[in-house]
């Protein structure tokens, strides 16, 4: 139970990131933080007590396997978190190129 | 980009093939063992950053384009799309699914489709992260000179 | 098994790498070839349409069949509210690719605007047909993804921020999705939205429910901008291309948003009192907020991105009364004729705010401006943009005999049906605050003197962006003949049954 409420905190943990940190790599590292605490939340779904690893070999028949479908959504969710910290490092660099800045008090272009 | 001491650079000489080596092993035996086609192509891609990030940009004359990467990144997707869709025409006639033959398990050349899937998801992984990469360091270089 | 099903995303796919390999060997290939990739889809979504009879269409990927009833497979689901959202969009999308022939032509990389665009429609046309929890996630990723890049694509300041504005509240909304996914794995075991109905059809009131209902409302609100989780709407619309703008104002808050939320909760959760009652106060909410706020802009995409806030708060309260009406169980006519307003009205924003955002578009194409107070007298010098933009605003507004008119009075009848008095004022208030700011709209753009000569050499804009706003003007006037009953039986009554008969969704998926 405790492994749960950790993954959790961990949430909160990058939640806390996006909201407060000034520095747009910050953010980005805050949400890629949030990414994989929810990734460990998936994959102690799965779990079954005294279960081994989903591969199945020949000689030893029979015996107890961890969940494999969180393991596989996990995989997935892991590229497309690759995909989106790939795209807000490009914007990161560009608007660093267009406003010398990293820090968003400073990037406040449109109002209203 | 300037590259690095010469330590670094003799080491990584003698590394990036090894792990060029092993990112195959991990595509190809993607359907018996664990990793498979992102993992393995995330390895090789691996190996050729080592070498940029080594060497530094400068003395490897990069192209101001990612023709290259980029180009073998969108062929292996449509090979993947291409063979999803073969399945179609072929066999039980429903979109994605096993119709070579499914050989004996825990073989190498067994299990039919997902060896070839392992491949060019491997392929197209690893292409896609060396054009992230390329783009941002040729970008640093067109903006800063 | 409909073979055709599958193509739906594999073909969009396939263009769009194709358009960014052959790109660079033959030039202007793209501009023929997408086009076309898109009026196929477009032909056929319309096919399916008018094959679709009463009972849904399923599709298992990979061939695998029921294990002992239950369902094994990821299955790609087509039924009447899919096939009603495929026309949408790739409608839509035709329209306004057609439309940025001529106007991306002000860029440098083309070639990857036509491939991200393919891969948009990808997306949305994979999240209304699956009929799979983490499937949906993933389409919905690669559209969204896409958006993010298309939102940045003229590289100027105020598009780099308002893609990242986008980007940090889009990557938040996804990742409370996948936790609620992740939480109803973790109570039911399965992700086949049919299944899930079936295991969840006990608890109602269960407090773990409740959470992930609240974790989903939030997740998919934020996707489809409903107050309070508006914030990214108006930098990201207002700063896209226009094109964009129109897909997605039009079409992309819809399929990955609304659609979504509906799906899920008519067909997923049983009805709760206390979720309908937070659909309804949401939708109301956007609906006057997003109005008060663009009374007081002068910035004429900044306009219709609040508009677009409030209309959709008109589709979200429409959904939210009547569920609050299922729920209880009594009224049915009311309900049915509230899930007919959503869904009508939802098809008549994707028609005419597309028209609206394309229109903008033609303004700043050949005004270099967004600014009203620097536009003025264009009704003689642009005539297509001014009749065509007349109308539109006309329909957005409800006055008869456009489309808009009878689904905001179907509605309001039906609220006053359910004896929700106080949402129809509500209605018809905001309605008025719309007519304001479209007039508001229409004076300074066209009716005006203008203020500057140089004003008075322009001219109108080129043939594919005239054609895709004429195209959307007819289709504005056609689809005011919905109101008949004898036509909307056959063009929304499917829709409409898969809503209501929600043991019909998965009594077919699971008895298989």
């Amino acid at each position: 139970m405790t492994a749960y409420i950790l993954t959790f905190i961990l949430f909160l943990v990058g939640l806390y990131g996006v909201i407060t940190r000034r520095n747009l790599i910050k953010i980005a590292i805050s949400l890629s933080i949030m990414e994989f605490s929810i990734f460990l939340l998936l994959v102690l779904i799965g779990f079954i007590d005294g279960g081994s690893a989903p591969i199945v070999d020949p000689e030893k028949a029979g015996t107890l396997y961890v969940d494999p479908l969180p393991q596989a959504m996990v995989l997935t969710a892991i590229v497309i978190g690759l995909a989106t910290t790939a795209m807000l490092m490009a914007i990161a660099i560009r608007l660093y190129r267009k406003y010398k800045t990293f820090d968003i008090r400073e990037i406040k272009n449109l109002r209203g | 980009m300037e590259g690095m001491s010469v330590i670094i650079k003799k080491v990584t000489q003698l590394l990036a093939g090894l792990i060029f080596v092993y990112g195959i092993y991990i595509i190809l035996h993607g359907h018996l063992t664990p990793g498979g086609g992102f993992a393995g192509g995330v390895i090789i891609a691996g190996a050729f950053i080592l070498l940029i990030l080594a060497f530094g940009s400068s003395e490897l004359n990069l192209k101001t384009e990612v023709s290259g990467s980029s180009g073998t990144e969108s062929l292996a997707i449509l090979l993947v799309v291409i063979l999803a869709l073969m399945s179609l025409l072929l066999g039980a006639k429903v979109f994605i699914v096993n119709f070579l033959p499914k050989g004996l398990p825990g073989e190498l050349l067994s299990a039919g489709v997902i060896p070839l899937y392992n491949l060019f998801v491997g392929v197209e992984v690893a292409g896609a992260i060396l054009t992230i990469f390329l783009a941002l360091v040729i970008f640093k270089e067109e903006s800063s000179t | 098994m409909n073979a055709l099903i599958p193509l739906f995303v594999a073909l969009p796919l396939i263009a769009a790498f194709l358009v960014m390999i052959l790109g660079k060997l033959v030039s202007k290939f793209h501009r023929f070839f997408t086009p076309l990739v898109l009026l196929i889809l477009l032909a056929m979504a319309i096919y399916e349409f008018s094959m679709a009879g009463m009972a849904p269409i399923i599709y298992t990927m990979g061939g695998w069949s029921t294990l002992g009833g239950i369902p094994v497979g990821i299955y790609l689901v087509l039924d009447g509210f899919s096939v009603l959202m495929l026309c949408i969009i790739n409608l839509v999308g035709f329209i306004a690719l057609f439309y940025s022939l001529s106007y991306m032509k002000q860029y440098t990389a083309e070639r990857n605007y036509y491939a991200l665009f393919c891969l948009i429609i990808a997306g949305m046309n994979g999240v209304v047909l699956s009929g799979d929890l983490f499937n949906l996630f993933v389409f919905m990723e690669v559209s969204v993804i896409s958006s993010y890049a298309l939102v940045a694509f003229g590289v100027g300041k105020t598009e780099l921020e308002a893609s990242f504005k986008y980007q940090v509240l889009g990557v938040l909304a996804s990742m409370l999705i996948l936790l609620a996914i992740g939480l109803i794995y973790w109570q039911t075991k399965t992700l086949n939205i049919a299944d899930v109905k079936t295991l969840l059809k006990g608890g109602a009131g269960d407090p773990f429910l409740v959470f992930i209902q609240v974790l989903l409302i939030s997740g998919f609100g934020l996707k489809a901008a409903i107050v309070p989780f508006h914030a990214w709407l108006p930098d990201a619309h207002s700063s896209a291309p226009s094109p964009i703008s129109a897909m997605l104002s039009g079409v992309l808050i819809k399929a990955v948003g609304i659609y979504v939320l509906i799906r899920l909760f008519f067909n997923m959760f049983a009805f709760s009192h206390e979720i309908a009652v937070i659909f309804t106060v949401l939708g109301t909410l956007s609906m006057v907020a997003g109005a008060l706020l663009a009374l007081m802009q002068w910035d004429l995409k900044r306009l219709l991105a609040y508009s677009s806030i409030s209309q959709i708060g008109y589709v979200v309260m429409a959904f939210g009364m009547a569920m609050v009406l299922l729920s209880s169980g009594t009224n049915q006519g009311a309900a049915v004729l509230a899930v007919t307003g959503a869904v009508y009205h939802l098809v008549n924003h994707a028609v005419f705010k597309g028209l609206l955002f394309l229109n903008a578009g033609a303004l700043e194409h050949r005004l270099e401006t967004r600014d009203l107070r620097k536009m003025g007298g264009l009704s003689t010098a642009m005539p297509i943009t001014s009749s065509t933009s007349l109308m539109a605003s006309m329909s957005i507004s409800g006055i008869p005999p456009f489309n808009g008119f009878f689904s905001k009075l179907i509605i309001i009848i039906a609220a006053i049906q359910g004896h929700f008095y106080l949402l129809a004022t509500l209605a018809i208030v905001v309605s008025i605050i719309t007519l304001g700011y479209f007039l508001k709209f229409q004076r300074y753009a066209f009716f005006n003197k203008p203020l500057e000569k140089a004003l008075q050499k322009i001219r109108e804009v080129p043939f594919s962006m005239s054609f895709s706003m004429l195209v959307l003007a007819v289709l504005c006037f056609a689809l005011s003949l919905l109101a008949f009953p004898a036509i909307s039986n056959e063009v929304l009554r499917p829709a409409i049954d898969v809503l209501m008969q929600s043991d019909l969704y998965s009594i077919t998926i699971t008895g298989l």
